[in-house]
């Protein structure tokens, strides 16, 4: 099995192997990422100022919807999933995914059904345009035509995701090298597996809420009309029971992710390992309970509304543990900041602040004042950009080199840490104001009162997508001019299985398990 | 199967590079722009496109694509290149796709029972005071649901009338309803026979298993032919029930959640069933044609057996929440 990558494209085409499968992942992702940027960089030249300036309001909610879509489905999602496929054997020792084949289809679904939903775009009556939470009648009775094509494209996605997780149950189940117990795995490796589980559980929630979609759209059916008995807060009940797990399948891996890096560089190993493991096995499960705070406005039962805040705020406990573990994982360290370690540390502090928004979100009279405000927008950037994408760009950093053999350089690597901080902050922080002062999202014009803040807003916004640029230019130029790293541990604090093969990591590792001890 | 065994990480097949994935991605987005393009030309029939037939093909070519990808992997165990190893990651597969399955009927058992005990309720205005006089007045809510709100404010005229802007159809309750007819009616109630075959075919499955642990060729190819017919007899079965309820009972989609809720639940169980049929057959054509299986290699016939299993549970929910309470 000595053979190396075939020659050509068809070696991207027909590969099964894990590596080349994790790249294009990666690639794609980084591709969707910019995709969806520019959608927020429409977003924000348009709120630049009050009144409507660039573009026109139908052309506006489609801007909102897509960059929803494919920053969740296209950019984040698949990003971890590209790190579970480069790293999670290299983790645990095991020579490939354990299903190779399944693995290329689970990726090579991905680009053409994108293709497909950003091609609505320049369809008859345009993109779809309900949000990326796409609530009926919206989606349904006042749906652009092009909502079917939606519709089966979210098949395809939900195909692709629960392959690609049944993929890294399986590996992670059934292909950890001899002496590499459960509770020995790398955290990445843990939350992957609770990660996998959840999109098992939820993509085919979503599957049955698309297809109720498309039931009631084209075939009479009224699971979300009233006048034939059904109820349109129906949707949203399947679509938050997919929808909020969603949310944990994004930051889960960002946890892992973290909490590889901050022990490397704090050259201490992680504290509380076990509390970790089951702050994230209980999280998973809280978020199968707690669907329904995102819908406290929409005429619960007291009842309804009492247990759903309760429980929300129950998260605050496990996530917590988190935070704390994270942080006595530093004390005393002999810290070094490097680029991932940066990108690190700032994600656990930021994500502190979109999880202390998510609190005052949680109570139920409170939020009557702060839902569909641009409170709730500034919240969920928190969580999904500083929590998950800061956490993608320290997971890129720290394993560059093993990916390519060569370092990137640190100056540069520096600069856009500081560059995407500030950018992000600026973009979002303002967002909290405007949005408990009473801005509504989703909108493209606003009152005279909130032009400050969104100025702000906006200048911050093309700073932080302009720094994604230096980003890009910095791992290119690691690919074409990096220094070679020549040594197999990387980092000097480095621990885990993949900084013991040589760097970049050859085309087939572990051919032969490892012993752990 | 019992836990891995470690020497088997020696032998763990990567298979080489593969087409069988492009060739199952062409066929899945031949599929994806056909059926949403063909479903969106229903609405518009004068207008000429080639949409079904792109989906028709894409059927047909992933289809193939299926029937080559699983040739390979079973060429490939005969070959003797899976490992214990490799034999329980597919195990696992097939396990947490069948949990899968469970999830997106779970989804629809959910929204029944989100309408029936929730926003059924509502609509007739409880729990949120008198609402409904001024949204549906008149409307009254039992299960099955007979005459929908709509029906209740005098149709789309009615509802169209009352100020109601939100219309996306007109929906008409049946005139009958396929629950539990009464003792004295049992033996003249389809889904009570449609129970009755589909747990036996369970049983005969089992039987077959058995026989196949036996190593007893001539045992397995029987029953499992029996379970084969039975899933078939439960098709039709299934098919004579629908005539009956849009023929005789005017229960269609579009009779109101009651008419939605029975045809997508029985709709996407039936469609589970003939996929689970189409499985065994295959298990039983490799069998009787080609010998495969023994009591000690036998994964695509478990694999078949615990789907068609577990079809057969999704059967006795759906028998308990749609048709008898």
């Amino acid at each position: 099995m000595a053979h190396g990558p075939a020659k050509g494209f068809s070696r991207w085409l027909f590969t099964t192997n894990h590596k080349d499968i994790g790249t294009m992942y990666l690639w794609f992702s980084f591709a969707m990422f910019l995709l969806g940027g520019s959608f927020a960089m429409i977003i924000r030249a348009e709120l630049f100022q009050p009144g409507l300036q660039i573009v026109d309001p139908a052309f506006f909610n489609q801007m909102t919807t897509m960059h929803g879509l494919v920053m969740v489905f296209g950019a984040i999602m698949p990003a971890f999933v590209g790190l579970a496929n480069w790293m999670i054997p290299l983790m645990i020792g095991a020579p490939d995914m354990a299903l190779p084949r399944m693995n290329n289809w689970s990726f090579w679904i991905l680009p053409p059904t994108f293709l497909i939903l950003a091609s609505s775009l320049f369809m008859e009556g345009g993109a779809p345009n309900f949000g990326w939470t796409f609530y009926a009648p919206l989606s349904t009775t006042y749906a652009p035509p092009s909502v079917t094509l939606f519709i089966f494209s979210v098949h395809a996605m939900g195909i692709s995701s629960i392959m690609g997780s049944i993929n890294i149950i399986a590996t992670i189940v059934n292909m950890r090298a001899p002496g590499m117990t459960y509770m020995k795995m790398p955290l990445f490796v843990w939350t992957w597996l609770i990660t996998a589980f959840l999109l098992v559980a939820v993509m085919p929630v979503l599957a049955g809420a698309v297809t109720m979609m498309l039931m009631d759209i084209h075939f009479g059916t009224s699971f979300f009309s009233a006048a034939g008995g059904g109820d349109p807060v129906l949707f949203q009940h399947v679509f938050w029971f997919f929808g909020h797990p969603e949310v944990y399948i994004i930051i889960l891996p960002a946890f892992g992710v973290v909490s590889e890096i901050i022990p490397v560089f704090s050259r201490k190993p992680l504290f509380g390992y076990d509390s970790m493991v089951y702050a994230t096995a209980s999280i998973a499960f809280l978020s199968f309970i707690v669907w329904a705070h995102h819908m406290y406005t929409v005429g619960l039962p007291l009842a309804g509304e009492l247990f759903y805040m309760y429980a929300t705020m129950l998260i605050a406990v496990p996530t917590a543990a988190k935070v704390f573990n994270w942080i006595t994982t530093m004390f005393k360290g002999s810290i070094t900041l490097e680029t991932p370690m940066l990108f690190a540390i700032a994600k656990v502090f930021l994500f502190t602040v979109g999880g202390f928004s998510g609190l005052m979100l949680a109570i139920a009279p409170a939020d009557f004042q702060y839902h569909d405000s641009y409170f709730v927008v500034a919240h969920f950037h928190y969580t999904m950009v500083a929590g998950a994408i800061f956490a993608l760009s320290a997971a890129v950093y720290y394993w560059l080199p093993k990916w390519t053999g060569k370092m990137y350089n640190e100056a540069m690597g520096k600069t856009h840490f500081w560059i995407s901080f500030i950018g992000f902050n600026l973009t979002f922080f303002p967002q909290h104001f405007a949005g408990l002062a009473g801005m509504p999202r989703r909108i493209p014009d606003y009152n005279m009162m909130f032009a400050d803040f969104n100025m702000m807003s906006s200048i911050g916004a093309f700073i932080y997508g302009s720094s994604q640029l230096l980003f890009l230019f910095n791992i290119v130029r690691t690919i074409t001019h990096g220094k070679p790293v020549n040594s197999d541990k990387v980092w000097e604090g480095a621990t885990t299985l993949e900084w013991t093969v040589p760097s970049p990591a050859p085309y087939h590792t572990f051919t032969t398990p490892p012993e752990v001890k | 199967m019992a836990g891995q065994s470690n020497t088997g990480h020696e032998t763990y097949y990567v298979p080489e590079s593969s087409s069988l994935a492009i060739r199952a991605t062409i066929g899945l987005v031949m599929i994806v722009w056909g059926a949403s393009h063909y479903i969106d030309h229903l609405s518009k029939p004068e207008e000429p496109s080639n949409a079904g037939f792109i989906l028709v093909a894409g059927l047909v070519w992933f289809a193939i694509t299926l029937f080559s990808w699983f040739a390979t992997t079973i060429r490939e165990n005969i070959q003797g290149m899976n490992s214990a190893q490799l034999k329980h990651s597919y195990v696992i597969g097939m396990q947490w796709f069948i949990f899968s399955e469970v999830m997106f009927f779970a989804a629809f058992f959910g929204a029944l029972w989100y309408i029936r005990n929730l926003a059924g309720p509502w609509l007739a205005g409880a729990g949120a005071g008198d609402m409904n006089t001024l949204l549906w007045p008149g409307f009254e809510y039992s299960w099955p649901l007979m005459e929908t709100p709509q029906q209740a404010v005098g149709g789309v005229s009615g509802q169209m009338a009352a100020g109601h802007l939100a219309n996306n159809g007109a929906f008409s309750g049946p005139e009958h309803h396929l629950s539990f007819p009464g003792w004295s009616n049992m033996l003249h109630w389809l889904p009570l026979w449609n129970t009755i075959v589909l747990l036996t075919s369970s049983f005969t499955c089992h039987v077959a298993h058995v026989g196949l642990k036996e190593n007893n060729r001539k045992k397995f190819n029987l029953w499992l032919g029996i379970t084969v017919g039975l899933g078939l007899i439960f098709v039709v079965l299934q098919y004579m029930e629908y005539h009956e309820a849009l023929v005789e009972y005017g229960l269609s989609l579009s009779s109101g959640v009651y008419g939605t809720t029975f045809f997508m639940l029985t709709g996407f169980h039936g469609f589970h069933v003939i996929m689970g049929t189409v499985m065994l057959l295959v298990q039983f054509l490799r069998s009787t044609t080609k010998g495969h299986f023994n009591s000690e290699d036998q994964f695509g016939f478990e694999a078949s057996s615990w789907y068609w299993h577990f079809v057969d549970v999704v059967w006795v929910f759906l028998f308990l929440f749609v048709y008898i309470l």
